[in-house]
């Protein structure tokens, strides 16, 4: 029986639109779209210019502090362009995808039979190594520091989130090849984190780990809840993340030899007329999940991953690389709501009890709805934030960018998602994930 | 043309180059107030939650309704009782409306106008935080409170206790009791005494009368602090007429005393909605209570005079207490920011409120002078909450090391 640690505080926010356990087909696109931006703390190098060919599994660029550490390609086929934005930053890399895949072989390999250097330099040669997160910074892990210890967590309990048992169904060798895996490439230990619900036996029965059940309300499936629950980052020790989702691509590198970035990913939101389950690959074009998938009336907005912590995409965008959800909900831009403030409209949502709760789950839009202020409202952070860190007294401390308290109050600790419902409470409609990632990136800057 | 094409059209005219643009914060904040911005996030979460500063004052100031209307009616009542005339409760609320209305409206009118324009001189947002005060400060004051005083306080507390320091959310006093205050130390003798807390003239020509001649405006907590030892043990306070009051009346606030702060039964309407809606910490209100509550059990087992003496029931329906723990004490920006900060900082309130009342009787009320002195150390207390967070993580990285 695995030890079970119950998460009181949180908050599930009741939206409309979860995704039907129904699995729907399977999407491509003519073209391919791979964004360096997906992968925090990476200077991009590219390894291919316009007109090159590449097969799945090759690498597009390297990490320039990092030069071993590869970026696989999702797919075979030509780059047909490479997008730049500000200061000849790599927007994208666009890949006209050949008809039929084919894949880099990189060869079947047994785990058993493996040194933990092997098995390193394999993940970093196809050019998945990305899966791997490190905290402190929350950036892609550097594979040169071993890991104190190695935190997987096995459920997404963020809004409308996939159902990993229905993901994971028929992949269990794969997540059992990539656990066993990790657990070579730390010295500590693999924890797994599930949920009490789960049926998955992969997930349930996984060797090789310590599994941890956590129950709750969201943010129980976040990395870094369950980090600081089992046992938190120290200041001068790293320790490395995954979801179990990433895990497959580690394992299927293994069992099959290639590099298989097919991502199972649920459509969901409230402007989804039909909500499901597609397969598709990284980088594919999603225009065929939404033509006349979605509600005609109105501007929407596009999210690749879920309403807090996904990305704004356009209606032609593509999945990013780290998401398993794609989102629709309505954008909002062209609502004009008269006195907010004395509303009594019932679509209104507040998790606390400013409105009346009249509804079971709400179409919730875009807008941030209210203007930017100083923090007034005390204890708001708090009830959302299942960690043994004051979050306001932490943000105060990013903002002022002092780097003593914000170490002393545990920024080693923390991810811009761990912050992502107190940035959906705040009163003060602060960009929270964004001060944090701010100062994250800051403080990496110092330190190295 | 609808209000929103009209305010559209005129947007331009405010915004950067625009011929109006050094109103932009007085444009937007009737925007906003008239209509949620339709503006959508541009990094971070996809959705908010529905509440927003505005809605959270609006709660308070709703809050504080049911308080302000029996305050009003208290005002007509105590005016008619001390003229003698049988008025009907119509024409006593009136009274106490057309009484109190023009305090409110100087305060609200002299406050917003230097909010705006700080707002303005800063290119920010208006902040809704003067709402709040702007109704409080009517409301813990006597009644006959001269409107140019009000005016007087209110720009010095908006300027000197929340601007100075950088606008809502950034003071340490809470505006309101500081615009109390300046009035307490400035103008004495018209805060406390037996003048003031009834107003016996008529206002604007309306109930009018002879003031009767048992007539003492003295407040329960006057009377006290003016009680010999002859009266020991005996708390049989008397109204403006020289009628005993009741519990009940203190209760529903028959009696005189600061606008608002009479009925503990108004008040204790305005908490449960505070409460409800989140928006109000009942841990601070709960403890304010508790540390009365322990400081008189205490004073009056070694009672040595009448104030020592008096049981919880009269510190906690008299005077400013119930209206200071629930409305002023919860003022999120000036009290203790940590939940167990607030428990501390309620609790010493309670303390120090009473200690003032019972020992100083220059000052029957304590309670104003008893959250501003702690208001100055909330700081300090969640400095030590926030440090036994610090010193676990150090310990928890010295003990892997």
């Amino acid at each position: 029986m695995a030890n079970r640690i119950k998460i009181k505080k949180g908050l599930q926010i009741p939206l409309l639109g979860k995704p039907e356990e129904t699995f729907r087909g399977e999407i491509t696109s003519e073209y391919m779209q791979v964004c360096p931006e997906d992968f925090q703390g990476i200077t991009p190098k590219l390894k291919v210019k316009v007109d090159d060919t590449v097969k799945a599994g090759q690498a597009l660029f390297f990490s320039k502090m990092h030069p071993e550490m590869m970026f696989a390609s999702p797919v075979s086929g030509t780059v047909t362009a490479i997008n730049r934005g500000e200061k000849r930053r790599i927007l994208n890399i666009t890949i006209k995808a050949d008809k039929e895949n084919a894949y880099v072989d990189y060869g079947k390999k047994d785990i058993r039979n493996l040194s933990a250097e092997e098995i390193k330099k394999a993940v970093l040669d196809a050019g998945i190594w990305f899966v791997i997160k490190q905290r402190p910074y929350d950036i892609v892990a550097n594979p040169a520091r071993e890991p104190r210890d190695i935190f997987v967590t096995g459920f997404d309990t963020a809004p409308l989130a996939a159902s990993y048992d229905f993901i994971l169904k028929g992949q269990e060798t794969d997540l059992q090849t990539g656990l066993d895996a990790l657990a070579k490439l730390t010295k500590g230990k693999v924890y797994l984190s599930i949920s009490p619900d789960t049926k998955n036996e992969g997930l349930k029965n996984a060797k090789n780990v310590i599994i941890t059940e956590f129950a709750g309300p969201h943010p129980a499936g976040n990395v870094g809840v369950q980090i600081n629950n089992l046992a938190p980052v120290n200041r001068g020790e790293v320790v490395w993340t995954l979801n179990a989702l990433d895990v497959l691509f580690i394992g299927r590198l293994f069992n099959k030899g290639i590099v298989d970035l097919t991502r199972t990913i649920a459509l969901t939101g409230s402007d989804v007329k039909q909500t499901g389950y597609y397969k598709m690959l990284i980088g594919t074009e999603l225009t065929k999940l939404f033509i006349g998938n979605v509600t005609e009336k109105g501007n929407l907005r596009y999210i690749s991953g879920n309403v807090l912590t996904g990305t704004k995409v356009e209606a032609n965008g593509a999945l990013r690389a780290m998401h398993s959800q794609v989102t629709v909900i309505p954008e909002g831009d062209d609502v004009h709501e008269a006195f907010g403030w004395a509303s009594f409209s019932p679509k209104r949502y507040s998790a606390e009890k400013t409105y009346l709760r009249l509804k079971k789950a709400y179409r919730l839009d875009a807008r941030v709805l209210g203007g930017p202020r100083a923090i007034i409202v005390s204890n708001e952070y708090d009830k959302v934030f299942p960690m043994d860190i004051f979050p306001e007294q932490l943000i105060k401390s990013i903002i002022a960018f002092n780097i003593d308290k914000m170490e002393q109050l545990g920024i080693y600790e923390v991810a811009p998602e761990d912050f992502a419902l107190c940035e959906f409470v705040d009163t003060s409609k602060l960009e929270i994930q964004r001060i944090v990632r701010t100062g994250l990136d800051m403080l990496r800057k110092e330190m190295e | 043309m609808s209000l929103r094409n009209f305010l559209d059209k005129i947007k331009p005219n405010f915004e950067e180059g625009g011929k109006f643009h050094w109103l932009y914060s007085t444009y937007d904040a009737i925007e906003t107030f008239l209509y949620v911005p339709n503006t959508t996030s541009k990094s971070g979460v996809h959705i908010h939650d529905a509440r927003d500063s505005k809605r959270t004052m609006i709660i308070v100031v709703l809050a504080l309704i049911p308080a302000l209307l029996m305050g009003m009616y208290n005002v007509g009542y105590q005016h008619y009782l001390a003229v003698n005339v049988q008025a009907s409760f119509i024409a006593t609320f009136l009274y106490g409306l057309i009484a109190t209305l023009p305090q409110i409206v100087v305060s609200y009118a002299v406050g917003l106008s230097i909010e705006f324009a700080m707002a303005q001189m800063k290119k920010e947002e208006v902040a809704e935080g003067f709402l709040v005060s702007g109704i409080l400060i009517p409301m813990i004051l006597p009644v006959d409170t001269p409107l140019w005083m009000i005016a007087v306080a209110t720009a010095f507390s908006v300027i000197f206790a929340k601007e100075v320091f950088g606008g809502t959310g950034y003071n340490i006093f809470n505006v309101a009791l500081i615009a109390r205050a300046f009035l307490f130390f400035a103008y004495p003798s018209k805060m406390s005494g037996d003048q003031v807390w009834v107003r016996t003239t008529d206002t604007f020509g309306v109930g009018g009368g002879t003031v009767v001649d048992s007539y003492s405006g003295a407040t329960p907590l006057g009377q006290l602090a003016v009680s010999d030892a002859s009266t020991f043990g005996d708390f049989s306070f008397l109204g403006i007429t020289g009628q005993p009051l009741k519990l009940w009346d203190m209760f529903i606030g028959l009696i005189p005393g600061s606008i608002g702060e009479v009925s503990t039964l108004a008040i204790l309407i305005g908490a449960i909605l505070l409460v409800i809606t989140g928006v109000g910490s009942w841990k601070t209100m709960i403890s304010v209570f508790l540390g009365g509550l322990f400081t008189i059990v205490l004073l009056n087992l070694v009672a040595k005079n009448a104030v020592m003496g008096m049981p919880p029931q009269y510190h906690f329906l008299l005077g400013g207490y119930a209206f200071g723990a629930v409305f002023m004490a919860t003022d999120p920006v000036t009290s203790a920011r940590t939940e167990k900060g607030k428990w501390i900082f309620g609790f010493l309130i309670g303390v120090v409120a009473i200690l003032i009342r019972v020992f100083n009787p220059g000052y029957p009320e304590g309670m104003m002078l008893a959250i501003l002195f702690m208001n100055a150390f909330a700081p300090l207390i969640d400095f030590y909450v926030i440090d036994a967070n610090i010193k676990r993580r150090l310990k928890r990285s010295a003990v892997k090391k």
